[in-house]
């Protein structure tokens, strides 16, 4: 051990290549235990919940406990369905990426729970600011899959004009901000909108991710202080999936305390909640869209995951962590349970859920052939090179004209 | 027409701002019920409610964020940086972000919004209350940069400014706040009153972005400058009898090309002065643009008057300070080569 007194202590995630990781120290609240709130709970009597875990579907699967949001069968059904596409989805282009179809792709194996459930549990008109591994909740607004790809791909149907790196994807339509490639910015941009929102007397509510790495960024910061200050009907989603790139989420603070109870300090209500739970992604977000809607504040949610697959094409995980950590992780695979959780209730089948992944691989196979059919980045056709120089401004400037007109376009 | 000062005017501009639209909010640093430090929104969250001029904790890049967010949902916020000196916590915000919207969603999200900060020095502010930061932010493609030199302009470039579609900064010259200066510390403080350009009329009118104006025409030199340094220039041609050509640009980002290109091509001599340093300062761009468009009209190298490559000192700030002798001996030098 370092001596505290004269060394800097540098926090160490627990496994790294070669060890056998083992979460049996995690101290993890079982389903049902960690109570629920009326939605406008004074944030100073509930900051329990920062530390403890929302969640609904116990070891067998079976929902149980207040936060439990008692949605209906077709609701879980469709919820699954956005999971699966969304996993399908994400295979599929890695394969392509691999393949030099795109230059870069990011996943997010794992946490399809957090995207889908998150966005379900609010309304079409409500505005979401995501990062870049939220691509389920898009999904889950019913986002064409091939206008997706098309962006993907960079070719001539891509809505950025070929200007934004792969799955920094644009849809004003769905109410999907523009996503940004610099961590953390959207963090305070949802609480303006939010604030405009407020004065329009409007009912709509926004809400931002970012991972826990992210948080240690001023930004998020800058997004507590003004949502707290101007009680902006704000939904702040940090996403715990354990890393950022290769570094641990000790190294973003996770070591010493939650993500959650960052609220505690701004006097904001705060709940960790288990991210690979759709009832409870779901549920807490619900809650959280009810809070901020009464016009009770916002809310900083942690949802407690896991990164299953690596950072994005760029990135080798097992350079920095063991092989198999994912299938020790003891939050399981939010699809399979909530797959387990329908088929106990007898509304889902081994049988349908196979012939769901199948029509689902068939409409992402079918999708990619029609987007392909529009050009790639490799081969082209790509958006006219004089799209370049537009957008800069409202109208052309006298430099940007002359810049196009010397490159010829 | 009434008389008004700098901070009148701009107080106006807002004024005519939150009349006439609903979507205008104005916000920042002590911006709300004490109207700014320098009382350029006094009075109006009492005229407009608390909900449309309001105070903000201090943090740059969240006033910046915010208003980005509220103009990506209808509205049109004119933010204040309480000094420009301090617009840096919010740099990432402006060039990653706010310039970059309308591009990346390929005009799907727009950020219709201004940011109003009081700029440069010549007010013994010292090195964090003095700068005069425009290059870094001409630099950035997307957004336009506006340094208005008088109460006339001032109004209508913030008029301008607040409905155009882009987002705007204007930098405004803090030394012209209270009156012309016109490089001389030692000279009693000049009004307003007596200034042409300190006649602002009442209610609505903008003053165009992008447009440069001749403020004193001659044959013998141009000299293109903005803000503080305008009156500078005026000042130095008339005591050094020299039929200097001065353009008073207005707006850096993107700047008239053809006023300045004209008035070189006429006079075939040219001087720039800015208060910034001198090393990649908003000359360094003028001076290459008017080589390139005027090179075989020009009759000597162009010159530039600048602050020095040195933060802003306190006690030394009228050496510093690009003044009138400085400003006269980069003249002769371009009217003798
Ligand atoms: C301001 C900024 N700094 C650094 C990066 C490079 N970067 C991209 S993703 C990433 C890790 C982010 O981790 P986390 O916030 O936990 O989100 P996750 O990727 O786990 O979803 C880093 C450092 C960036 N894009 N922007």
């Amino acid at each position: 051990m370092a001596d505290a007194r004269n060394s800097i202590h540098v926090p160490a995630p627990k496994f790294r290549p070669g060890d056998t990781p083992d979460f049996s120290h995690l101290k993890l609240p079982r389903a049902g235990e960690t109570p629920k709130p009326d939605v406008d709970a004074d944030p100073a009597k509930i900051r329990d919940l920062a530390y403890g875990l929302v969640r609904v579907l116990d070891h067998n699967n079976q929902a149980v406990g207040d936060w439990n949001p008692e949605l209906e069968a077709k609701v879980l059904r469709q919820g699954l369905r956005h999971m699966v596409l969304t996993r399908i989805y994400d295979d599929r282009m890695l394969k392509l990426q691999r393949q030099g179809k795109m230059s870069f792709y990011m996943k997010s194996l794992g946490e399809e729970a957090i995207s889908v459930a998150g966005v379900m549990a609010l309304d079409a008109a409500d505005m979401l600011f995501p990062s870049y591994r939220q691509q389920g909740g898009l999904i889950a607004r019913g986002k064409d899959l091939v206008e997706m790809m098309c962006h993907c791909i960079s070719n001539s149907k891509d809505n950025l004009l070929g200007r934004q790196l792969p799955v920094h994807y644009t849809s004003a339509a769905h109410n999907w901000f523009t996503i940004s490639g610099n961590l953390g910015t959207q963090f305070p941009q949802a609480v303006g909108w939010a604030m405009a929102e407020s004065k329009k007397g409007g009912s709509r509510v926004a809400s931002s991710w970012i991972g826990e790495g992210t948080s240690a960024e001023g930004d998020f910061h800058s997004a507590c202080t003004f949502a707290t200050v101007y009680r902006a009907p704000t939904i702040l989603n940090v996403v715990n999936n354990q890393w950022a790139i290769s570094t641990s989420q000790v190294i973003a603070g996770g070591e010493a305390t939650t993500f959650a109870a960052r609220a505690i300090g701004y006097g904001i209500a705060g709940l960790r909640v288990d991210g690979n739970d759709f009832l409870a992604v779901h549920a807490a977000t619900q809650w959280a869209a009810a809070r901020a809607r009464g016009g009770h504040g916002p809310t900083l949610i942690e949802l407690y995951s896991y990164r299953a697959e690596a950072h994005s094409t760029s990135d080798d995980p097992s350079r920095y962590r063991p092989k198999d950590e994912y299938k020790a992780w003891p939050l399981g695979d939010p699809i399979a349970r909530l797959k387990d959780h329908l088929i106990l209730l007898g509304e889902w089948t081994e049988d349908r859920h196979a012939a769901l992944e199948k029509e689902m691989t068939e409409h992402v196979v079918k999708s990619y052939k029609e987007a392909e059919s529009h050009g790639t980045l490799h081969d082209g056709p790509l958006s006219p090179v004089h799209t370049m120089f537009e957008d800069v401004y409202a109208e052309q400037t006298w430099n940007l004209r002359r810049q196009r007109q010397d490159l010829g376009v | 027409m009434p008389a008004k000062n700098m901070i009148q005017a701009i107080n106006d501009g807002l004024d005519v701002l939150l009349d006439t639209h609903d979507d205008v909010l104005v916000f920042g640093e002590d911006a709300g019920y004490f109207g700014g430090v320098f009382g350029c929104s006094q009075g109006l969250q009492k005229k407009h409610g608390l909900d449309r001029v309001f105070d903000t904790p201090i943090n740059e890049g969240a006033i910046v964020a915010a208003a980005i967010g509220m103009a990506t949902n209808g509205m049109r916020p004119i933010a204040e940086i309480q000094f420009a000196d301090y617009i840096f916590p919010a740099f990432d915000q402006i060039v990653s972000e706010l310039s970059r919207i309308r591009y990346r969603s390929a005009g799907q999200f727009t950020t219709p919004l201004t940011i109003r900060t009081p700029w440069g020095g010549g007010i013994r502010g010292g090195q964090t209350h003095s700068m005069s930061p425009e290059a870094f932010f001409t630099h950035i493609p997307g957004i336009k940069v506006v340094v208005p030199s008088n109460p006339y302009d001032a109004k209508g470039l913030l008029i301008a400014a607040a409905e155009c579609d882009d987002p705007v900064i204007i930098f405004e010259p803090k030394r012209l706040y209270n009156g012309p200066f016109d490089g001389d510390p030692n000279k009693p403080a000049l009004s307003w009153a007596k200034h042409p350009k300190g006649e602002v009329p009442d209610g609505r009118y903008t003053v165009p972005l992008g447009e440069a104006e001749v403020v004193r025409e001659g044959s013998e030199i141009t000299i293109v400058t903005y803000g503080t340094l305008v009156h500078v220039a005026l000042n130095t041609a008339e005591q050094e009898g020299v039929d200097a050509e001065i353009i008073d640009l207005k707006t850096l980002a993107p700047y008239d090309i053809d006023t300045i290109a004209a008035s070189v091509n006429k006079t075939g001599r040219c001087v720039v002065t800015h208060e910034a340093p001198r090393t990649s300062g908003f000359g360094a761009e003028l001076i290459a643009q008017i080589q390139e468009e005027c090179f075989y009209a020009l009759e000597a190298p162009i010159a530039r008057v600048t602050g020095w490559d040195t933060p802003y000192p306190h006690a030394h700030e009228w050496s510093y300070f690009p003044g009138p002798e400085r400003t006269a001996r980069a003249i002769k030098r371009v009217l003798e080569a």
